[in-house]
């Protein structure tokens, strides 16, 4: 069979794929913000908790992709479920870790002055720590981002379907077409997404700070 | 006015203050001062609760600090640090906006706040407002910091250290400054220092600390005549001699001598760049070979210059000269009667010595008054 003949019959396939993937990645990182960034937050506010679960989320980030994803089976059967459910686990780390050192590298003597001035405590968040934390934890969205969508392409082994579904099938088939009709458009995916978000970045950077540098 | 009544901090075994009592009356400009570790900026930083103190009784206008709301508390005192602590997410107008906003004033009220404070340090709203902290100098950073700090119109500023990171020009100028704005709105400043000239340049009262405790609390007048204390005398060194005498001394005595010259080449663009950099409002051009042409200011520049052409046609002979051995008394007259604020020193030659400002005038009288001045 020629590429040609290949991308005819299974170019509605791959892009099915392709589909699911990006679906199965949004969902695993926009639960892993909801989960990092509230978190890394509260460490802030609490240090003495922040080494434990800084370093117990550390050791989750080592648990190899394979065996987090049949545990995860094992608690919620087959399909996206689990494989969302590791992925999102995967997608705090660099989240958090970002937030948290974001808003502690803030200087203090901003701190200072917008207590004196009077801030309480959330305007002293939302107005102070968080838009000069931001393109710090954006950074952290980024790497979530792009590990998220490669490590996803594991997801198709527990029935989640994506891209890894074609690396697979390829694998199991002995065909590199299906291998890399799942490989490339993955890469694809992930410098893509990279870009994008560094223009985020970028746009929430708040003015004054790009102008600083 | 602010009472301290027995107030005592410590941090472990060391004593910060040390049953510290001390009335602050209103309207004065009152400066804590006394070697590193006396507990000065502990003393400050309890008025606006950002230290709690361990017993003790601190009033502001006889209610008692500690039973009020401390957030609302700040809201009502100014407060200046010496990192300047603009926000560099915010422009200048949103950090001056930002205590009123805490207070919920309209939208209007803020914005005539704003205009107004801006025209008080001669920063035009048109050009400054929408800048953000990282596009201005540090001594224009350093005035709209004092700007919020006064935003709300808190009778008491509090200023911790604020000049200390600046340089001796901008510190001059923003020191004249906080003094004119502090007589002309009535505040009661409390402003830290390590700094004595800075004391006796701004203080009605200052108070001497020295390991939690008030050695001394005087005008500046009487601390130099009486010190209390040997710490003290030491701390006033070198302003305690008298020897100098005033009449014998001359123009140069009086000047800066380092002063910024231009060539009449210069092209207008540049000269405006320079002198926004530099933080002067006028130029001194000079001629080839150095003597010199004239002065030019910067709305001379704004209202007649075109871009790319030499200053040289815009140079206008409004400022006062006089020769470097003129007696001192003739400098100081023509100083009060000029219209720029300063009078330039010509050497025999012709070429430019130096500037006589009030600054310059100040210290020097100071110098001759009290000895050798720091800076």
């Amino acid at each position: 069979m020629s590429y040609s003949d290949f991308l005819s019959k299974y170019s509605g396939e791959i892009i099915k794929a392709f589909f699911t993937h990006i679906e199965l990645v949004l969902l695993s990182v926009g639960i892993g913000v909801v989960i990092a960034v509230p978190l890394g937050i509260m460490l802030t506010r609490h240090q003495a908790a922040a080494k434990y679960v800084l370093s117990i989320v550390g050791v989750i980030q080592t648990i190899p992709g394979l065996v987090l994803l049949g545990v995860m089976l094992i608690f919620f059967g087959i399909g996206k479920p689990p494989a969302i459910a590791a992925l999102s686990l995967y997608a705090v780390l660099p989240i958090l870790r970002n937030t948290f050192t974001g808003i502690m590298e803030v200087d203090s003597h901003y701190i200072e002055a917008a207590k004196g001035i009077g801030m309480n405590g959330k305007q002293i968040l939302f107005q102070v720590e968080l838009p000069l934390a931001m393109p710090t934890i954006i950074g952290g969205l980024r790497l979530s981002t792009v590990y998220i969508i490669s490590w996803a392409t594991l997801a198709g082994m527990i029935g989640a379907g994506g891209l890894g579904d074609m690396i697979w099938t390829g694998l199991s088939t002995y065909e590199t077409k299906f291998i890399l009709a799942g490989a490339i458009p993955a890469a694809i995916l992930a410098l893509v997404a990279n870009t994008l978000i560094g223009f985020i970045q970028r746009a929430l950077t708040p003015r004054g700070i790009r102008l600083g540098r | 006015m602010i009472q301290f009544r027995n107030v005592n901090k410590s941090y472990g075994k060391k004593t910060i203050l040390d049953n510290l009592t001390l009335d602050i009356k209103a309207g004065e400009f009152v400066i804590l001062i006394g070697p590193s570790g006396c507990g000065k900026t502990t003393t400050l930083k309890t008025i606006n609760r950002l230290i709690e103190p361990d017993s003790g009784e601190i009033f502001i206008d006889g209610k008692d600090i500690t039973k009020m709301d401390p957030v609302k508390l700040r809201r009502t005192i100014g407060y200046v640090i010496q990192q300047i602590g603009l926000f560099p997410n915010m422009t200048v107008e949103q950090n001056i906006a930002l205590v009123p906003k805490l207070l919920k004033y309209t939208n209007e009220e803020i914005d005539e706040i704003v205009h107004r404070l801006l025209d008080l340090v001669n920063m035009p709203y048109e050009e400054n407002a929408k800048k953000y902290p990282s596009e201005l100098s540090g001594g224009q950073q350093q005035r709209i910091g004092v700007l919020r700090a006064l935003a709300a119109s808190p009778p008491i500023v509090l200023m911790d250290e604020p000049f200390g990171a600046l340089d001796p020009l901008t510190r001059d100028t923003l020191q004249e400054e906080i003094k004119k704005i502090q007589k002309k709105l009535g505040k009661t400043i409390v402003f830290v220092t390590h700094d004595m000239d800075e004391a006796l340049r701004l203080a009605d009262t200052i108070v001497f600390m020295n390991e939690g405790k008030v050695l001394q609390m005087a005008s500046p007048e009487e601390m130099l005549q009486n010190p209390a204390d040997p710490i003290i005398k030491s701390f006033l060194g070198k302003h305690m001699n008298n020897g100098n005498n005033a009449a014998n001394m001359v123009a140069s005595d009086f000047m800066r001598a380092k002063v910024l010259t231009v060539p009449k080449t210069k092209k207008t663009l540049e000269c405006i760049a320079l002198m926004s950099r530099r933080d002067v409002s006028s130029l001194i051009v000079v001629e080839d070979d150095d003597t010199y042409l004239g002065t030019v200011s910067v709305d001379k520049i704004k209202a007649e210059g075109k871009a790319g052409k030499e200053i040289s046609e815009l140079v206008t002979l409004e400022s006062m000269t006089v020769n470097r051995n003129s007696n001192a008394q003739e400098a100081f007259e023509l100083l009060i009667a000029s219209p720029t604020g300063y009078v330039l020193v010509l050497n025999d030659d012709n070429t430019v010595a130096g500037l006589i400002t009030k600054t310059s005038m100040a210290k020097a009288m100071g110098e001759a008054l009290w000895g050798e001045m720091t800076q």
